[in-house]
């Protein structure tokens, strides 16, 4: 598996996306931190924008990817390699090289500004933390939606239009339920709705760790009260981890049974 | 030395492979012919496991080979399309595929008879498309294997590469390899192939050699006995 990471990571160095994605990170991080001077609003501007563009960039990675791949796949089916390594390669390859422009990205800004002198740095870390998981799990939505659709431009599709529900239209669905509903009991309802998708649990992981009250929102407060500070993080932790491994699952069983 | 039972392949609705028995013996040059849709080239795929059979078996040394990957080291494949990763120079891809397979390679011969040493450096995206055949033609015949697979090989070739692969192939018999070639060019069939397989709706529906494909259907030229063999298809 690692020879195929290797393939499709310095594939993915040569190509400039990696590059202007790494620099974006890299002016946001410095802009951020020095024209703002104050380390936990960055933090949490950073957040705002780390949890809406990572499943973006993510998912457009992941489908791009792995539709340009298609002759490279086929050239190593041909090879003594196993279907699974080939395609864990290929998604670790891209998630790694992903998650290396935010972590280097941010990084170095923060690293600049000094931060191990600063008390944020467990807020910083989670957030790359979190970044990280984010990609890791869109690149893997992302190449489920593409092993399902042989015609790219649906494919492409799917995979915009899960980022856009997941991202913004979740959001609103979830408020108008609440609106409607407001007679009812909730708790359990928003908490479970909170688990089905990754940039909210993100959200709330990263205000639980801030401790910012003000801005956990309904779905954050219920968080709290439940779970309390730590146990909330560790199982909304969890549950990422398990948003991760559920679709990497499903890829390799889509695999088992799959044409090319 | 490859023996298919029963092989039942669907897309979707459409019906490829229709219950195909083949077995093929070790050595020889194996032509697999038949019209355009009628399975040849998912038959080649599921020799090598990229297409996924409902139903059947494959036998590759007396092993069954369903779901496994390891035999592939055995089988030099060339596929219809030279399509290749188009960032990649002719030599990274050369190197890439000798790392990825566990065997000896000989790769530096078969680049200088074909005249690649100066397209080397370029990446595989500006080659033109009887170039990246050539290069093809590189990574199949590089490894010893004693199974070759050529599916379209003499597409986009010139005739001087075509007599080179001509040439390569007939010293792989001779070395008592099995080829298994699928072509729509009758001459090539005439020229070199040992046996027909003649696939028609997703079974075989003449197996033999040249001369009894001629005898049987009563014509001359392999042209004509095929076309004789497609005729009933259409009556």
């Amino acid at each position: 598996m690692f020879k195929i990471l290797k393939y499709s990571f310095f594939d993915l160095m040569r190509s400039s996306w990696s590059y202007v994605y790494f620099a974006f990170y890299l002016v946001l991080g410095f802009v951020l931190l020095f024209l703002n001077n104050d380390v936990s609003k960055a933090v949490i501007t950073l957040m705002n924008i780390i949890i809406v563009l990572t499943p973006l960039i993510g998912t457009i990675f992941g489908v791009m990817y792995f539709y340009n791949s298609k002759e490279f796949t086929e050239l190593l089916l041909a090879q003594p390699i196993k279907r699974t390594t080939i395609f864990m390669g290929q998604y670790f390859g891209v998630s790694v090289s992903l998650a290396l422009s935010l972590i280097l990205g941010l990084g170095i800004p923060f690293l600049a500004y000094g931060l191990f002198q600063s008390s944020a740095i467990f807020e910083f870390g989670l957030l790359l933390v979190v970044g990280t998981f984010l990609n890791f799990i869109f690149v893997a939505l992302a190449f489920n939606i593409a092993l399902s659709h042989e015609n790219k431009i649906k494919g492409f599709g799917y995979a915009i239009l899960m980022w856009l529900f997941l991202a913004v239209i979740y959001d609103g669905a979830f408020l108008i339920s609440l609106v409607i509903f407001d007679d009812y009991p909730l708790d359990k309802f928003s908490l479970i709705a909170t688990m089905f998708n990754p940039i909210d649990l993100s959200r709330i992981l990263i205000l639980l760790k801030l401790d910012i009250s003000a801005l956990l929102g309904y779905t954050g407060a219920v968080f709290k009260q439940f779970f309390g500070t730590s146990l909330g993080f560790v199982l909304s932790l969890g549950v990422l981890g398990l948003w991760v491994i559920l679709p990497v699952w499903r890829i390799n069983m889509k695999l088992r049974k799959k044409d090319f | 030395m490859i023996e298919v039972k029963n092989l039942h392949k669907k897309f979707g609705k459409l019906t490829v492979l229709d219950g195909l028995d083949l077995s093929i013996n070790e050595g020889g040059i194996f032509a697999v012919l038949g019209p355009n849709g009628s399975g040849k080239t998912t038959l080649i795929k599921c020799i090598l496991g990229m297409v996924i059979p409902q139903d059947g078996e494959i036998i590759y040394d007396s092993e069954s080979i369903l779901g496994k990957s390891d035999y592939r080291n055995k089988i030099n494949y060339m596929p219809q399309i030279a399509n290749f990763p188009a960032n990649l120079t002719v030599l990274e891809l050369i190197e890439m595929v000798k790392n990825l397979r566990p065997k000896p390679a000989n790769e530096d011969d078969l680049i200088a008879l074909f005249g690649l040493e100066s397209h080397l450096e370029k990446k595989l995206g500006n080659l033109s498309g009887g170039t990246k055949q050539k290069v093809n033609i590189v990574l199949a015949f590089m490894f010893d294997s004693n199974l070759i697979i050529l599916d379209e090989p003499t597409t986009g070739l010139d005739p001087i590469a075509l007599i080179h692969l001509k040439k390569l192939i007939q010293k792989a018999k001779s070395q008592g390899k099995t080829i298994l070639v699928t072509t729509h060019i009758m001459s090539l069939v005439d020229e070199i192939a040992d046996e027909i397989v003649f696939l028609l709706d997703g079974k075989i529906y003449f197996k033999g050699s040249v001369s009894k494909l001629k005898e049987e259907t009563g014509e001359k030229h392999l042209e004509h006995a095929i076309a004789n063999l497609l005729k009933k298809q259409y009556v």
